[in-house]
């Protein structure tokens, strides 16, 4: 799979003298397995980013391209690509309906007009990816805690066996434990079944520790696209643009102001922890 | 002065299937007494579910008791009939800040407490004005509210609520959709109106740096009030948080990291300057 990004823009006046863009000629390329994080302050343009990639809006200028090809092509099926592509939502607990979870998460896969058996052959496999348990299968989606419904609407996507998965801030609103949880299970579907995964996540903690690689936007272009560590070196242009590096770097870069000779990329606790007990062996020995 | 004394408080409700006949009972607050400060700022944390908006939501009466009492600047919210007085001094700000904003211009948003409060036309706009610039939103005041970023937005509900002028202000997450920006603003405004105006702050959050400068951090567990202390105190037991699915904030896990390999670092360190010079000290 290869998703890809080619100069697009948008602009809600492109015919305007100087049009106002939302988006401004960005360009990028996804591909299987890779773990990206989109990261920018309300307004710089992720939603409208993440609304190509699937084709729920068409740039007005630019390409987007899945496994080559322009989804906005004359006859370009954008319903298989949209199970292709897969979209989940802010609070995507708020879309569940059904009476049960296993029909809700049968939802997808019966659109696409697949067999009963294999509708819920597909919803079984993918409560076991995010690891909801089978007694689950009869019970009220509305009984569940927050991230267990969660889980289930993400089941409800992953259902629809999706090559790319793309999660709007998924942990907003979830305790510390309900973060790692879900963030762990997409960090496993993207290691294991080589989904390529797309986060949009306003956690530098989060980002730092799951993914490979940082999209970073502002005002509508696209600034970084490296590892987190490098993204995270540039800490103050960061917060120029309404962003922050993770603690853990700041607490590097405060060690190493204090007379530390202390590596200042470190940006996860493990890391620290790592960096900081060399520094007390080496100076033991 | 306590503003807030909870005495008690059980807050149960019922269960039904679909035939609508009763199934379980459920018990989301479970025997909470704790008394509030008149002019501090309490942090509320917990799992999803432990029991801190329920908690919350009784102060203001939009939970009444199942058994126990709430009283909110010495009014029972059970026995209270003016449900009005009780709220005015209880604002409260939830987690969408989409879902809170019903104007079409900033300044008939942040007037519309006081108006339904019945405030005067005259005093009204004085209080908007004084919301306005409370938050840092002057310059906003005839811009649609759509157009602002969540940390703004969230501002524009803070102001909603001092237009009121209330005694104490619930957040309910208030942070929990805002980038890391948004989250520094709202927080910032927020310890503002604390010290600067004696507003009584009660903040729940899931994020634990948000806690490290509160008066008082109170952690919940199954309904119970399971910890309750400074920052520091709360903090210092990070093997007992963990198993109720909360952590401590980033530089505190790993002092209390190197801590458990040997290295001789106090407990409870809350910044990354203590850190650094607790650290240097050992060096």
């Amino acid at each position: 799979m290869e998703l890809t990004l080619k100069n697009v823009s948008f602009s809600y006046n492109p015919d305007a003298k100087e049009p106002k863009y939302a988006v401004k000629d960005v360009s990028f390329t996804i591909r299987d397995g890779e773990f990206c994080a989109l990261i920018g302050h309300t307004g710089s343009g992720k939603s409208t980013l993440v609304q190509f990639l699937n084709g729920l809006m068409e740039p007005t200028s630019g390409e987007v391209l899945f496994n080559g090809e322009n989804i906005f092509g004359k006859k370009y099926p954008l319903k298989t690509l949209r199970q292709k592509v897969g979209l989940v939502f802010q609070y995507p607990e708020h879309q569940l309906f059904e009476e049960t979870i296993l029909k809700d998460i049968c939802f997808g896969p019966k659109n696409m007009g697949l067999p009963k058996e294999e509708q819920l052959t597909r919803a079984r496999h993918a409560m076991e990816l995010v690891g909801l348990p089978e007694s689950y299968e009869e019970k009220s989606p509305f009984e569940l805690s927050g991230g267990e419904k969660r889980r289930v609407a993400i089941a409800g996507v992953l259902a629809m066996s999706p090559e790319c998965l793309i999660l709007d801030e998924p942990t907003a609103g979830l305790d510390p434990a309900g973060r790692d949880d879900i963030l762990g299970t997409v960090r496993e579907l993207s290691d294991q079944e080589g989904i390529a995964v797309v986060l949009v996540s306003h956690s530098m903690e989060d980002v730092a520790v799951y993914a490979e690689r940082l999209l970073v936007m502002n005002s509508g272009t696209l600034v970084y696209d490296d590892t987190p560590r490098n993204v995270f070196r540039h800490y103050k242009e960061l917060e120029e643009i309404g962003l922050s590096a993770p603690q853990i770097t700041y607490v590097a870069h405060a060690l190493k102001e204090k007379g530390f000779d202390i590596d200042d990329s470190v940006m996860t606790i493990a890391e620290a922890k790592a960096e900081i007990l060399r520094i007390f062996r080496e100076r033991n020995s | 002065m306590n503003i807030i004394e909870i005495l008690h408080l059980i807050h149960e409700y019922k269960e039904y299937d679909e035939n609508e006949t009763e199934t379980e009972t459920v018990r989301a607050i479970d025997d909470v007494t704790l008394s509030i400060e008149e002019g501090s700022f309490v942090t509320i944390l917990g799992h999803n579910g432990s029991g801190k908006s329920t908690l919350a939501k009784h102060v203001n009466a939009l939970l009444l008791p199942t058994g126990g009492t709430v009283m909110l600047c010495g009014q029972d919210t059970l026995k209270t009939e003016e449900l009005w007085t009780l709220r005015k001094n209880a604002g409260m700000v939830f987690q969408n800040p989409d879902n809170q904003i019903i104007a079409s211009v900033v300044e008939e948003d942040v007037a519309f407490g006081p108006e339904n409060l019945g405030v005067p036309t005259e005093k009204l706009e004085k209080r908007v004005e004084q919301a306005l610039e409370r938050v840092g939103m002057t310059a906003f005041r005839m811009n649609s509210p759509n157009r602002l970023s969540g940390g703004q937005k969230q501002r524009i509900a803070i102001a909603g609520m001092l237009a009121m002028k209330p005694k104490c202000i619930l957040m309910d997450e208030p942070t929990a959709m805002l980038d890391p920006v948004g989250r520094r603003e709202v927080i910032q405004t927020v310890h503002e109106l604390n010290k600067q105006e004696g507003i009584t702050i009660l903040l729940i959050t899931h994020y634990m740096e948000e806690a490290v400068d509160a008066d008082r951090v109170i952690v919940m567990d199954g309904g119970r009030l399971i910890m309750d202390g400074t920052p520091k105190e709360v903090f210092s037991r990070v093997e007992e948080l963990k198993a109720c699915h909360m952590t401590v904030p980033q530089v505190t896990e790993l002092a209390y990291e190197l801590k458990k390999e040997g290295l001789d670092l106090p407990d409870g360190i809350l910044t990354t300057e203590e850190f650094a010079e607790a650290l240097w000290n050992l060096h």
